[in-house]
């Protein structure tokens, strides 16, 4: 019964996206203002149906129902509860079902903040994203319904990939998704603002918030995703270059160029073309990750259960809701000619210098996940294009943007001078040669000079971020948020790159075979194996190593990694034991069993690999704290004015 | 106009990725292609002594077909092997990969042997030498041992003919 | 689909077999070797397990390719006839990075050329700016002083 009125509410809710993204769209054009105000009603009857639908489904795996073969496929009642719930969006049909609810909890919560809008710009905007979920919707009703019945029902169910086991999975996509999908916000702000030719600076103020939002959202998705591969897969790796990592990755490259590109646009009413172009793009390419990881063209990790008929559905989707923005866009004249851009080394200079090469950088991930597939369609073969490729072609690009971070952020608006930027520079960069040196020189005997460029790079943006504060907040005696977001940002991006240069230039591994008993010195530390014995757990079963780790006769940590084998699917699994720490990770991975005393390992150390992660956090909490809850950022005269004109009649409650 | 740029370039990727929808990424063709199959001495299933070499099926086109007696996929190809074997048009060869000689007699006694000879590989290195990297693979020669076909999973019908139509165009054209 | 599916999971069965393969230290007679068998594990693909390395991948195939890499590197064979080696048999797919030939030269030198693009249209468009940008603008804005650095 609960799993039919799950399928019922979500018949229910394509019917409502169609109304919302009709409705309020017509009315906006015939200017019949009952029509438009319907779109609020409709936008939050949508989320409340797709919530219940989603509900619904939760009960099912709850309760472990096995008539329904979406629960039968992922899930088993051996499955502890967490588990079980979050098995909901572990395969296709439940997460699609995660996307389209967040893209009504989105919409949901624009209708909460939509009183500075103008009503036929905020109806757009909900019929846009109306469009969006109808598309969403038809496409899991008709191709991946998680409500289908298997009748009779089975003994039991076939359990939850024990990959997918694992307070990872609780996080991680939802967060992504907040994200991936949060930016179909500025999306529809983009198509919205074209259709109504209202593409300024009010506009950017508006769209803004949103965009950071979904891009902090995205950013610590992609960080969860990062961390969860490198405790839970067993090899210690954080980043692949993995199609469907890239997918995720390339939406949050292209929205950081977004997210400057807006505030430009807000400050001076320019760069129009850019901030709605990479508006939408920025959305384009969540699609495209989208259809990458449900349509089998690409091979990954991550892709789901493929099906081509599941991705000739949504590359036609993709080609309608971008192809039709695009083409919006190629028609796009502004309504008031831009103002002049400023100087070769003014503000805007460098955030376009900053936007562009964002661009790069995201089109060379692109190229490098779709080239297989290109060569392939071609008829020239299969070629692989890995991680390899892509450290040689990113991580150059990523050097020039750091440099110029440190230089941006303290460049005058309109205009600036290259001495008076260099004097702003001295001190800083005097820092960063001094600590880099110290303590790259300081490391070891052979550091890398990789090592050091990296160091250079990120100290350089440390240091300059904080002269620019200290600056700041002395000339204008308080800290203000979108200021103070740009720094704890800033900082954060630095920090990434120094995690990654440490733990790429100085981690260490060793294979090797051990015994019970055993001791051996690696790394600065004496590991002994004390000892493996059986374990259980309420799914598998298994062996776990208990590892003893010294440094200079002091005790440093206790290790537990295990080989699991779970009982429904047979699979073996190997959990790692990780001794975490903001220095140094000493991490520790079982391989084969050799005789009744040896075992093969790998062990390893990563110096201040939870950097990474932390830079990442700090990225997103940076954007959070631009929101700002209070200080807004000044806009461009010439935009308020015409403003005040365009402008009907505001939503009231 | 400049702005047409970018709706031009998303028109190209959608067409690519339609394309892609046709293929299948996990399928890796073989360079070995219009190669010659290499020459290795290699013991033969039954009786263990004999050495072979795998030259000595040069004169006539065949079909190599590698299995093993573990892998599932190779029962549902091995009735359409037999009935070939019995029509007797193409002579059959098995490579038996990474397996125990008792394990693939008994597996061949159980199900029906269409080989004109079995080549045991139970290190899989000559697997590794014609680019094996899964069970079961079929390869068709011509009769001057060049690999013209290399079919990877489990035959069926279609995959048959179009090949020994490859190998007959091959045939015909050298005449 | 449910071919492949079936191959791959044929494959597992049988690896289940072998013996554990090794590689540490111990494994080679010269210093170096061990440094080389760890780059190039991270340079060839798995095949099976076509999401992996052969560093990490599991499969009997790759355990297989990891002990024929050991025996080229103790045979003295260069990285380069390794590759070449893996390659003639297993072709291109194999290789992580992929060759320059006539194929990939837009996959190696497209992102600089995009690169010289980006920065020529920077050029441009910061250029068509200068020359309407008076002095006079300039001064004015400048007496602003401090205002200016805030966002």
């Amino acid at each position: 019964m609960i799993p039919e009125i799950g399928h019922y509410a979500l018949v229910l809710a394509l019917s409502v996206a169609a109304l919302q993204a009709a409705v309020p769209m017509i009315g906006a054009r015939m200017g019949a203002d009952n029509l438009i105000m319907l779109a609020k009603p409709l936008a939050r009857a949508q989320f409340l149906l797709i919530a219940t639908s989603f509900i619904t489904l939760i009960i099912a795996f709850v309760l472990t129902d096995l008539t329904v073969s979406y629960v039968v496929a992922n899930s088993n009642s051996a499955l502890p509860l967490f588990y079980r719930i979050s098995a909901v969006w572990g395969a296709h049909e439940g997460s699609l079902l995660l996307w389209v609810l967040i893209l009504s909890a989105w919409t949901f919560a624009l209708t909460l903040f939509d009183k500075p809008l103008p009503l036929k710009l905020n109806a757009d905007i909900i019929g846009i994203l109306g469009i969006i979920s109808f598309g969403f919707l038809l496409f899991t009703l008709f191709t991946s319904n998680p409500f289908d019945r298997v009748i009779p029902p089975p003994q039991s169910g076939r359990d939850l990939n024990p990959l997918l086991q694992d307070f990872g999975l609780i996080v991680h996509p939802p967060m992504l998704y907040m994200g991936y999908v949060g930016f179909a916000v500025p999306f529809a702000f983009a198509v919205a603002g074209l259709l109504n030719n209202q593409i300024n600076s009010a506009w950017a103020k508006w769209v803004r918030p949103w965009t950071l939002i979904a891009w902090a959202f995205l950013g610590l998705g992609i960080a969860l995703g990062s961390w969860w591969a490198y405790y839970e897969l067993g090899w210690g790796g954080w980043w692949f270059w993995d199609p469907v990592e890239n997918a995720s990755f390339m939406p949050w490259l292209l929205g950081t160029a977004l997210i400057h590109s807006v505030v430009v646009t807000q400050k001076k009413a320019i760069f129009k073309h850019w901030t709605v172009l990479l508006a939408i793009v920025t959305f384009g390419l969540s699609l495209v990750g989208t259809f990458l990881v449900r349509s089998g063209v690409l091979t990954s990790v991550h892709a789901f259960a493929t099906d081509p008929a599941r991705g000739v559905f949504i590359l036609m989707f993709l080609a309608i809701v971008i192809g039709g923005a695009l083409l919006v866009f190629t028609f796009y004249k502004p309504d008031a000619p831009q103002e002049p851009h400023g100087s070769a080394l003014s503000r805007e200079s460098f955030l376009l210098t900053n936007s562009v090469l964002l661009s790069v950088a995201t089109a060379t991930v692109l190229l490098g996940t779709l080239y297989p597939l290109m060569i392939d369609a071609l008829g020239l073969g299969k070629i692989s294009v890995g991680a390899p490729y892509f450290n040689s072609v990113f991580i150059p690009l990523m050097a020039p943007l750091l440099i110029l971070i440190g230089l941006g952020q303290r460049a005058f608006w309109t205009n600036d001078s290259f001495r008076r930027l260099s004097n702003a520079a001295k001190y800083p960069l005097l820092a960063t040669i001094i600590l880099a040196l110290g303590t790259w020189g300081m490391i070891d005997d052979t550091s890398p000079i990789m090592a050091l460029f990296g160091l250079v790079l990120a100290l350089w943006v440390i240091f300059s971020t904080l002269a620019g504060q200290i600056r700041h907040y002395r000339s204008s005696k308080k800290l203000t948020s979108p200021y103070l977001g740009q720094s704890i940002s800033h900082i954060g991006f630095a920090i990434t790159v120094i995690g990654i240069t440490l733990v790429s230039s100085y981690g260490l591994e060793k294979h090797l075979r051990m015994s019970e008993g055993e001791t051996t010195t690696f790394g600065g530390y004496e590991f002994r194996f004390a000892g493996a014995s059986a374990i259980s757990g309420p799914n598998y079963n298994g062996t776990e190593a208990i590892f003893l780790v010294h440094s200079e006769n002091k005790f440093e940590a206790r290790l537990a990694p295990q080989k699991r084998n779970y009982h429904s699917g047979g699979q073996t699994m190997t959990e790692a034991g990780i001794s975490p720490g903001f220095t140094r990770d000493i991490y520790i991975a079982l391989g084969e069993k050799i005789n009744d005393t040896d075992w093969s390992v790998r062990l390893n150390i990563k110096p201040f690999v939870r950097l990474i992660w932390l830079g990442a956090i700090l990225m997103a909490l940076g954007a959070i704290t631009a929101l700002g809850f209070g200080n807004a950022t000044k806009t461009s005269h010439q935009s308020q004015k015409s403003y005040r004109i365009n402008t009907t009649t505001r939503i009231s409650e | 106009m400049r702005q047409l740029i970018p709706f031009s370039i998303f028109i190209i990727l959608i067409i690519f990725f339609a394309i892609g929808l046709t293929k299948d990424p996990r399928l890796i063709p073989s360079p070995l292609v219009g190669e010659s199959l290499p020459v290795r001495q290699l013991d033969e299933l039954r009786t263990a002594e004999t050495t072979l070499l795998t030259s000595n099926l040069i004169g006539s086109s065949f079909i190599l077909n590698v299995w093993a007696s573990w892998c599932a996929a190779c029962l549902e190809e091995h009735h359409l092997l037999m009935e070939l074997a019995t029509q007797d048009a193409i002579p059959i060869v098995g490579l038996n990969y990474k397996d125990t000689r008792q394990d693939a007699l008994r597996w061949l006694d159980k199900n029906g042997d269409p080989y004109l000879q079995t080549w045991f590989d139970p290190a899989g290195e000559f697997g590794m030498e014609l680019g094996v990297y899964g069970v079961p693979e079929t390869f068709f020669v011509d009769m001057t041992g060049t690999i013209r076909h290399k079919h990877i999973g489990p035959l069926d019908r279609s995959n048959i003919a179009k090949a020994i139509d490859i190998l007959n165009a091959e045939q015909n054209s050298s005449l | 689909m449910k071919i492949l599916a079936f191959l791959i999971f044929s494959m597992f069965i049988g690896s289940v077999n072998g013996q554990t393969f090794l590689v540490d230290e111990k494994t080679f007679t010269h210093a170096g070797s061990q440094l080389r068998y760890d780059a190039l594990m991270e340079e060839l693909r798995c095949l099976v397990c076509q999401n992996q390395s052969l560093a990490d991948s599991g499969a009997g195939l790759a355990q297989d390719l990891r002990k024929k890499v050991v025996a080229m590197i103790e045979n003295g064979n260069s990285d380069q006839e390794i590759k070449d080696y893996m390659v003639q048999r297993y072709g291109e797919f194999i290789l992580y990075r992929p060759r320059l030939n006539y194929a990939t030269v837009m996959l190696w030198f497209g992102p600089f050329v995009l690169l010289l693009v980006a920065i020529g249209v920077i050029m441009r468009i910061v250029q068509s700016s200068q020359s309407n940008h008076t002095k006079k603008k300039v001064s004015s804005e400048n007496k602003l002083c401090d205002d200016e650095e805030r966002s």
